[in-house]
C-alpha cells in the first residue's frame, strides 16, 4: 500500500550542517543595520526621561536649525494624521509618540530625521521637553490600592490600573479538593521582569516609494505578514502596496514579534522625506522600552495526601503588563497559556485567577521564549512541587515519579483543558536521573553537608502547549494562526520552498529543506528554501511560540506531500499504469512489485513539464500550495536536573552540571535541535541567577544596559549533559513538537530548585529570581529582598 | 580629521569625525558590516575586532585610534579563499544560530589560538568570557573553538610561543604582504 499521508524516504532527516553558516562566518550576513540604500536618511527617538509626566510643551526649533536634520515627527504632528495611537496585540492601544503624557522612562516623545545617525542623536539634543511630573506606580503589588495615580487617563472613563481579571479551571472543585487534602502547602513568589535582549536590537529601513507608492519596510520581525496587515491597517496604506522584508535576525526570543513605535516614526519619515529612512535603536532604548518578559507576582497552593499523591493546584497572580497592554499573544489569552499550570501532573483539580494592572514599566509581557506564559506556570508548579517534597520529607523525584502522568493516559485533558497528545513522562524522568546519577548525587550531597559544603540538586519536569493554534480557538487581532506553504518543484527536479515563517536564528533554511527533501525523495542540497518577504511568501503569522516547526514546519510536509500526490498522475502517464498500481517506495513511484518500472520526483518534473501527454484535468508541472491549520497544539516536555554548589560566605553560586532530557517528537536535524535547547538552558541559567530589569522608586530603570543587566557568558554555563525520548506527536505529519522554548521554560526552575537545596540546612524555604550572590546571601541571612525594586 | 586605516591588507584614507568610532568606521564607511554593533559599553563583544594583532571591542574604540595601524575583521579571516580553520570549526560544531555575535567570537578564537594553540575547553570559555552569545549556551562554540584547534588552526599562528609547526605567521606573512598596498 502506497502512503501519501506518511513520510517519504527515510535520508534526508539527521543532523544535517546548515546552510545559513556558509555566509554567517564570513560576516556575510544581511542584519537589517547592514541595509544601505541610496539617500537613506538616519532616524533617532528622544525618549523619556520620566516615568510619569505631563507634557507641558515640546520645543524643536532649535533641533529643526540643525543643518544636517531632515525632518522632526512630534505626537502633536502623529495627532494630526491619526497616527499618534497604534492597537496593540492585546486591544489596548500604545502611544507611538507620547501626546498627553510619559508613562514610562524610555517612552517615546519625538523622533528625528537626519543626513546621518551621529547629526540624528545630536538633534535629539537640542529638543525641549517640558515636563510635570507625576507620582508613579512602579510595585504591581500597589497598582490597584485606592488614590493610586491612575497611569491611562486616556482611556474614556479609566478611573484605576486595573486591565482585566481572568480566570481557568473549576473553583468548587478545587476548594473541594483542598478541603479534603490532608496537606496544603503555599507560597508566594515573583518571576522578575525580565528582558531577551538578543544580540541585535530592534530596527527598520523604511521606503516609501513616492512615484509607485509602494511602501518597503526592512524590519527585525518574526512576524512579517502580520506585520504587514497591521502596517495596513494603522497606516491606512492599501496592503498590497507594503512589502515587508525580513532579512537575517540577529536573535528574536519573542521581543521581535510587535511592531514598536520607532518602526511607524521610520515609515512616517520616509512618507515625509521621499527617502528612505532607517531607524536602528540602541542598547539602552532595547533594554528600557522594547518587550519585557514575565513580572508576574504569584500566589501558589498546593494540596495533597499525606502519603504523597497530588490533588490540586491553586495559583492567584498579579500580572504587571507595564504602561500599556502589548502583550504578544493570541488575542483571546490575557494571560497567554499560563492557565496549564498544572504541569506534568495527575491533578484532580485546579483553579488560577490572574489580574492585569498597568504600572509605570516600558510595555511587553509575551517575550522571551515563554511560550506564552508556560514559563511562568512552570515555574510555579515546580516551585510549589518542591515545597510540598520539603513539607512531607519526600524525595523530589520520587514525589514527581510518582505523580505524573502515565502513558495510558494519553491524550489526556488537564483540570485546565489542554488536551495533552502524547507523552510518556515517567520515561524521560527516568532517563534523566540515570544520566546524573540522581542516587550518587544524593549520597554525595549528604557527605559534602557533613564537611560544611552546600550543594544542592535541583528537578524540573515540564510540559509546554506550543505551535499555535488552532482557528477554531485562537488568532492575533482577529488573523487566525495558520500558516500557508508553496512548493515549486523545477523541471530538472530541484525545489524551492516558500515558507510564512521567519527565522532568527533556527536554521529554517536546512530544517525545511530536510522536510521537503524527506517527503520527495530529494537531497536537502536541492531545495531552496524562501523566507522573510512578504512578496515572495504565502500569507502566515510567523516565528514565536516554538509555532514553525509545529505549524509551517507541518505546512512543507503537507505541501510536499500534494506534490508528491500530483508526481503519482504524471508518473502513471509515464510508466503506462495506473495511479492506484503505483506505490511510492525508496524516494520514487514505481509500479506496484517491480522496481525496474519506477520513476523519480526529478524524472517526473522533466516528464510534468515536456510534451507528454496527461490525463484529462491534469495540469501538468507539480507546484502545489497548502495552509496549515493546526488541529491541536504540540506538547513537547521534559526532565532537568541541574547540581549547584553554593559558597554561604559569600551567596555564590556555581553551576557543577546541567542535565536535560527533551521529548521534542521526531526531530528533523538533532544538530539544530540540541544547539536550541542549549540556547534556551543558558537563558534559564540567567533568569535564575542574574538577569532582573529592575526600577527604583521613581521609575528608573535600574537594567538600561549590559553593564547593569547580566547575561550569562562562557564561565557562568556549565557544559550540559543532553539526552533525549522520542514519543512523535500523533496529529503531526512528521510527529514533531517543537523544541525552541522547552529549555527556556523548563530550566530556570531546576536552577533554582538546586539553589534552594542547597541551602535547606539553613532553613531557607524560598527566595526569589533572580538568585545572585547579594540575594542568596540575603536569604541565608533570612532577610530576603525584592530583587525587582531598588527600594527595601 | 584625515586618516589611513589599514584593514584586511587593503589601506583606506579617509575624512572622519573625531568623534566617529571604528565600528561605525567599519560598517558604515568601508561598508564592512560583517562586524557587528551590540551594546555600546564593551560588554558584548559583536564588534571585536583586531587592531594590530590584539582583539578589541570596536564600538569602544575611536577611528582616529586606529590611525596608521592594522584591522583585522571578520572579512579578513579566509586566506586566497580558504576559510581559516576557526571560521570552519564554527560551521562544523553548529557554533552560530543567528550569526550575529559569530565574527567577534571568531576573531577571538583566532586569537586565543595563535596564543595556545592547544586549549582546554576551560581555557576557551575564559578566553571567550567578554562576549555574549544569546543564542548557543556556549557550548558548540567551545566545541567549534576545539575543532579548529585539531584542524590546522596552529598553521595560522603560534609561532610567538614556539608551538607551530612549518607553517606559523602564515596570516602576519599575509597582513604583511597587503601593507604593500596601503595608500597614503
Amino acid at each position: 500500500m502506497s502512503s501519501t499521508t506518511g513520510p517519504g524516504v527515510d535520508g534526508a532527516y539527521g543532523p544535517v550542517k546548515r546552510k545559513e553558516d556558509a555566509r554567517f562566518i564570513r560576516g556575510m550576513g544581511t542584519f537589517v543595520d547592514d541595509i544601505q540604500l541610496p539617500g537613506m536618511l538616519h532616524g533617532a527617538i528622544l525618549r523619556s526621561p520620566l516615568a510619569h509626566a505631563r507634557i507641558v510643551s515640546v520645543d524643536t526649533a532649535a533641533a529643526e536649525a540643525h543643518p544636517k536634520v531632515r525632518a522632526i515627527i512630534t505626537g502633536k504632528m502623529l495627532e494630526q494624521r491619526e497616527l499618534a495611537w497604534m492597537p496593540t496585540l492585546s486591544r489596548d492601544v500604545q502611544a507611538v509618540l507620547a501626546t498627553d503624557k510619559v508613562r514610562f522612562q524610555g517612552q517615546e516623545v519625538a523622533f528625528v530625521v537626519a543626513e546621518d545617525s551621529y547629526s540624528a542623536r545630536d538633534a535629539l539634543e537640542l529638543i525641549d521637553v517640558e515636563y510635570e511630573p507625576l507620582p508613579v506606580v512602579i510595585d504591581a503589588t500597589k497598582a490597584l490600592d485606592p488614590g493610586a495615580p491612575v497611569i491611562r487617563d486616556d482611556l474614556a472613563g479609566k478611573q484605576d490600573n486595573h486591565i482585566f481579571d481572568w480566570a481557568a479551571g473549576d473553583q468548587a472543585a478545587t476548594d473541594a479538593v483542598f478541603a479534603a487534602a490532608d496537606v496544603v502547602v503555599t507560597q508566594d513568589m515573583l518571576y522578575p521582569r525580565s528582558h531577551p535582549a538578543p544580540l541585535e536590537t530592534c530596527g527598520t529601513v523604511a521606503d516609501m516609494d513616492p512615484v509607485s507608492g509602494k511602501l518597503t519596510v526592512w524590519s527585525t520581525t518574526q512576524a512579517p505578514h502580520a506585520h504587514r496587515t497591521v502596517y495596513a491597517l494603522v497606516v491606512g496604506l492599501p496592503e498590497h502596496k507594503i512589502r515587508i522584508i525580513s532579512p537575517d535576525i540577529g536573535g528574536g526570543f519573542g521581543s521581535k514579534v510587535p511592531i514598536y513605535p520607532g518602526y511607524l516614526c521610520a515609515v512616517v519619515g520616509s512618507m515625509l522625506t521621499g527617502k528612505p529612512v532607517k531607524w536602528v535603536e540602541d542598547r539602552s532604548e532595547n533594554l528600557m522600552s522594547t518587550a519585557f518578559a514575565r513580572d508576574y507576582h504569584m500566589h501558589g497552593e498546593i494540596a495533597a495526601t499525606s502519603d504523597g499523591r497530588i490533588l490540586g493546584l491553586r495559583a492567584r497572580v498579579l500580572a504587571d503588563h507595564g504602561a500599556f497592554n502589548g502583550s504578544a499573544q493570541p488575542t483571546k489569552f490575557p494571560a497567554g497559556f499560563f492557565h496549564i499550570f498544572t504541569g506534568s501532573y495527575d491533578l484532580r483539580a485546579a483553579h488560577c485567577e490572574v489580574t492585569g494592572v498597568y504600572t509605570n514599566k516600558s510595555p511587553g509581557g509575551v517575550a522571551y521564549s515563554c511560550s506564552f506564559r508556560i514559563a511562568e506556570g512552570v515555574y510555579l508548579v515546580e516551585r510549589m512541587v518542591d515545597l510540598l517534597a520539603r513539607e512531607l520529607g519526600a524525595d523530589p523525584a520520587e514525589l514527581r515519579m510518582k505523580n505524573l502522568l502515565r502513558p495510558e493516559q494519553f491524550p489526556y485533558t488537564c483540570p485546565t483543558g489542554w488536551e495533552y497528545d502524547s507523552g510518556d513522562y515517567p520515561r524521560a524522568l527516568q532517563v534523566a536521573l540515570d544520566m546524573a546519577g540522581y542516587v550518587e548525587l544524593r549520597r554525595e550531597q549528604a557527605a559534602r553537608r557533613e564537611r560544611g559544603e552546600y550543594m544542592g540538586i535541583g528537578l524540573s519536569f515540564f510540559t509546554e502547549g506550543v505551535g499555535a493554534g488552532p482557528r477554531k480557538h485562537m488568532d492575533i487581532l482577529g488573523l487566525g494562526m495558520a500558516d500557508g506553504a508553496d512548493l515549486r518543484v523545477h523541471p530538472t527536479g530541484t525545489a524551492v520552498l516558500s515558507i510564512s515563517c521567519q527565522t532568527q536564528g533556527q536554521g529554517h533554511e536546512t530544517t525545511f529543506a530536510q522536510i521537503v527533501a524527506q517527503e520527495l525523495g530529494l537531497s536537502p542540497d536541492d531545495v531552496e528554501v524562501v523566507h522573510g518577504d512578504t512578496d515572495r511568501t504565502p500569507f502566515g503569522l510567523g516565528t514565536y511560540g516554538s509555532r514553525s516547526t509545529p505549524v509551517s514546519g507541518a505546512a512543507a510536509a503537507v505541501v510536499a506531500r500534494k506534490v508528491r500526490e500530483r508526481a503519482r498522475i504524471v508518473a502513471a502517464a509515464m510508466l503506462e499504469a495506473s495511479p492506484e498500481d503505483l506505490e511510492w517506495t525508496g524516494g520514487r513511484w514505481q509500479v506496484r512489485g517491480d522496481p525496474e518500472q519506477g520513476r523519480t520526483i526529478a524524472e517526473i518534473a522533466m516528464a510534468a513539464h515536456s510534451s507528454l501527454e496527461l490525463p484529462e484535468g491534469v495540469e501538468g508541472h507539480l507546484d502545489a500550495e497548502t495552509v496549515y491549520n493546526p488541529p491541536n497544539l504540540t506538547y513537547p516536555y521534559g526532565a532537568y536536573i541541574c547540581v549547584a554548589d553554593v559558597d554561604p560566605g559569600t551567596g555564590e553560586v556555581v553551576l557543577r552540571r546541567f542535565i536535560a532530557v527533551d521529548d521534542c517528537g521526531v526531530r528533523i536535524n538533532p544538530m539544530i535541535v540540541e544547539g536550541q535547547v542549549h540556547g534556551g538552558l543558558a537563558d534559564g541559567v540567567g533568569m535564575a541567577l542574574m538577569q532582573v530589569i529592575a526600577f527604583d522608586e521613581e521609575g528608573n530603570c535600574l537594567g538600561g544596559s549590559f553593564m547593569d543587566y547580566l547575561l550569562p557568558t562562557s564561565v557562568e554555563c556549565p557544559s550540559w549533559e543532553l539526552g533525549e525520548t522520542v514519543t512523535p506527536c500523533p496529529h503531526h505529519p512528521i510527529g514533531a513538537k517543537g523544541v525552541g522554548e522547552s529549555a527556556t521554560v523548563g530550566s530556570p526552575v531546576a536552577v533554582v530548585n538546586a539553589v534552594l537545596d542547597a541551602l535547606s540546612p539553613f532553613g531557607v524555604r524560598h527566595a526569589d529570581m533572580p538568585l545572585t550572590p547579594a540575594n542568596v546571601w540575603s536569604a541565608i541571612q533570612g532577610r530576603p529582598v525584592r530583587a525587582d525594586l531598588a527600594v527595601t | 580629521m584625515q586618516i589611513t586605516v589599514e584593514v584586511n591588507g587593503t589601506g583606506y584614507t579617509r575624512e572622519v569625525e573625531a568623534r566617529l568610532l571604528l565600528i561605525h568606521f567599519l560598517r558604515d564607511e568601508l561598508r564592512l558590516t560583517g562586524s557587528h554593533w551590540g551594546c555600546d559599553t564593551s560588554n558584548c563583544g559583536a564588534c571585536v575586532v583586531w587592531l594590530d594583532e590584539i582583539p578589541v571591542k570596536s564600538c569602544t574604540v575611536l577611528a582616529a585610534m586606529a590611525d596608521g595601524r592594522r584591522v583585522r575583521t571578520v572579512e579578513g579571516l579566509a586566506r586566497g579563499g580558504v576559510l581559516d580553520p576557526v571560521q570552519q570549526g564554527f560551521a562544523q560544531c553548529h557554533g552560530l544560530q543567528c550569526g550575529f555575535c559569530t565574527p567577534g567570537m571568531m576573531l577571538t578564537a583566532r586569537w586565543l589560538l595563535d596564543h595556545n594553540p592547544d586549549p582546554t575547553p576551560a581555557e576557551i570559555r575564559e578566553a571567550l568570557s567578554g562576549q555574549i552569545c544569546r543564542c548557543t549556551g556556549y557550548e558548540n562554540i567551545v566545541r567549534s573553538v576545539l575543532w579548529a584547534s585539531k584542524h590546522g588552526a596552529s598553521k595560522h599562528g603560534a609561532s610567538k610561543h614556539g608551538a607551530g609547526d612549518h607553517g606559523a605567521g602564515d596570516h602576519r606573512a599575509a597582513a604583511d604582504r597587503g601593507t604593500e598596498g596601503v595608500a597614503g
